[in-house]
């Protein structure tokens, strides 16, 4: 039993067609739990109000709009080094997932900033590192969706992927040298201690849980879509050529 | 490897195109800027580095679309591909060939355009070395762009979109450079971070434009 | 029910509305053209079952 097991379409169409409604059913839970408790059951912060309900979606979003980049880039490098195709597949599934988590960690972002900075948008380093993130995934997308041929679009956006991680870490690390920012040091670290207080970091704990297991839904979801739309194509052709 | 470039850059000054268009192009954004920001002499100062910065990068952009277009349809990319020398080699020969053709004119125009913008003293100094030490990654990594949409019917567009991202670093570090020169502080930290962005473009990016185009040829 | 949000009450509110808007389209999206490509490759299966 190995994991390259997947790498066969039909065995990842069998075994996650298997986990699927259990992932989606874990997703729901720890979502809506995680976000109720978050929404309804948490004191407000003594400096920043209600609003720091916002970081229930915000802090998980973001991580996951990171996460979903590395793990295209995982992906990638599985498709290059030993031509998997469903690991292609994956990581063009993952694409627009985490560019929808780049915007909501910009949005929820600029709304959360409007009060507290008394400005939507600032040049500080991590808002504008996410920005060029978002852009890095709409090159990722325009380029998947320009290449008509499967293979070689996959080829393609896999370079283009292992070439903008290392231009995106760069920038990441150029930007914070051009401006230092308004925004707080990280408010997640494995250590607890120094961190937010417990009665926001459990439910915060549930959220982050409930955005990874809805990465995982729609990842598979879709790149079950992807395995039937190649499927579909083969077939027609097929019948063409009868 | 030499033939190669002379015949790029042969190419490139017989058919007009690229060499004058990048430069022009330059030129007509510092014109068009004071229009926009209005003529006040010390607003302009104050943003001279980075417009010049961002309309060489642009100038730039104009013309990657050509390094490997023609050669694509013409087929003797596939011949390049097949020729006895590494396909890294071809690649490094058509960026410098766009370097010595866009990104050269551009550092010894910049400076002339400098004074449209009221750059002030020592600017002109660190804008020319800057954009000599920054230009060359330029011009790398837009190959590596024009490598991957080399293809393509609508690549152009796509282009700017792939490269635009991937020169945020050079832009950054390359105006701080001119923005501190001109401000009297020390500019060692990011022309040193600037050179470092080349050097390692020009050592590994060639070997990724190579990958795409091998792909784009199957 | 609905807790006291203050003086933040439209800030809150309109980060987790913009967030649950773009979360169901994506969700939305990925169903529907999952849907679409299922019933597609099914209607391929069985009429080149018939055929072939």
């Amino acid at each position: 039993m190995s994991i390259w097991e997947y790498a066969n379409p039909k065995k990842f169409m069998q075994t996650s067609a298997w986990a699927l409604p259990w992932v989606t059913g874990l997703a729901v839970i720890a979502l809506v739990g995680g976000l109720i408790w978050g929404f309804f059951f948490t004191p407000d912060d003594y400096k920043q109000g209600s609003t720091v309900k916002i970081i229930y979606i915000h802090v998980p979003s973001a991580m996951m709009a990171i996460n979903a980049w590395v793990m295209m880039l995982v992906a990638s490098l599985i498709w290059i080094i030993r031509r998997h195709h469903v690991s292609a597949l994956a990581a063009k599934a993952a694409a627009p997932i985490g560019m929808t988590m780049t915007l909501i960690a910009l949005f929820t972002g600029a709304i959360w900033g409007q009060p507290m900075w008394g400005t939507w948008w600032a040049w500080d380093p991590r808002l504008t590192s996410f920005l060029i993130l978002f852009l890095f995934y709409l090159g990722y997308i325009a380029l998947w969706e320009a290449i008509d041929d499967p293979d070689t679009a996959a080829d393609l956006t896999s370079v283009l992927c292992l070439v903008g991680s290392v231009f995106a870490l760069l920038s990441r690390y150029a930007v914070n040298f051009w401006n230092q920012g308004l925004h707080q040091d990280a408010s997640l670290s494995m250590d607890a201690e120094e961190n937010v207080a417990d009665v926001f970091w459990y439910p915060l704990l549930i959220c982050i849980a409930g955005f990874v297991l809805l990465f995982v839904t729609l990842v598979l979801i879709r790149t079950r879509t992807e395995i039937r739309s190649r499927r579909l194509k083969a077939l027609e052709a097929r019948e063409r050529m009868a | 490897m030499i033939a190669l470039l002379l015949r790029d850059l042969r190419l490139a000054i017989r058919a007009g195109g690229g060499f004058g268009l990048g430069l022009a192009f330059f030129l007509i954004v510092t014109v068009l800027v004071p229009f926009g920001v209005g003529p006040e002499g010390d607003t302009l100062a104050r943003i001279a580095p980075g417009i010049l910065w961002v309309g060489a990068l642009l100038a730039c952009l104009l013309s990657l679309d050509r390094i490997f277009a023609l050669d694509f349809e013409d087929g003797s990319l596939d011949l390049l591909a097949t020729a006895p020398i590494p396909l890294e080699a071809v690649v490094t020969m058509k960026a410098a060939a766009h370097w010595l053709t866009t990104g050269l004119p551009l550092v010894v125009a910049a400076p002339v355009f400098g004074v449209l913008l009221n750059l002030q003293g020592e600017g002109f100094f660190w804008l020319t070395v800057s954009l000599a030490l920054g230009t060359p990654a330029l011009s790398v990594i837009g190959t590596f762009g024009a490598a991957l949409t080399v293809g393509l019917k609508r690549g152009g567009l796509l282009l700017s979109l792939l490269v635009l991202p991937l020169y945020v670093p050079t832009l950054i570090f390359g105006a701080e450079t001119v923005r501190r020169g001109t401000e009297g502080m020390e500019t060692g930290a990011p022309l040193m971070l600037l050179a470092g962005i080349t050097a390692a473009s020009v050592a590994l990016l060639p070997f990724a434009s190579a990958a795409a185009i091998r792909v784009n040829l199957r | 029910m609905m807790p006291d949000l203050g003086k933040y009450a439209g800030t809150v509110l309109s980060a987790y509305g913009v967030t649950l808007a773009l979360l169901a389209a994506l969700v939305a999206l990925s169903l529907w053209r999952g849907a679409r490509v299922k019933r597609a490759l099914e209607a391929q299966e069985r009429r080149m079952g018939r055929n072939g």
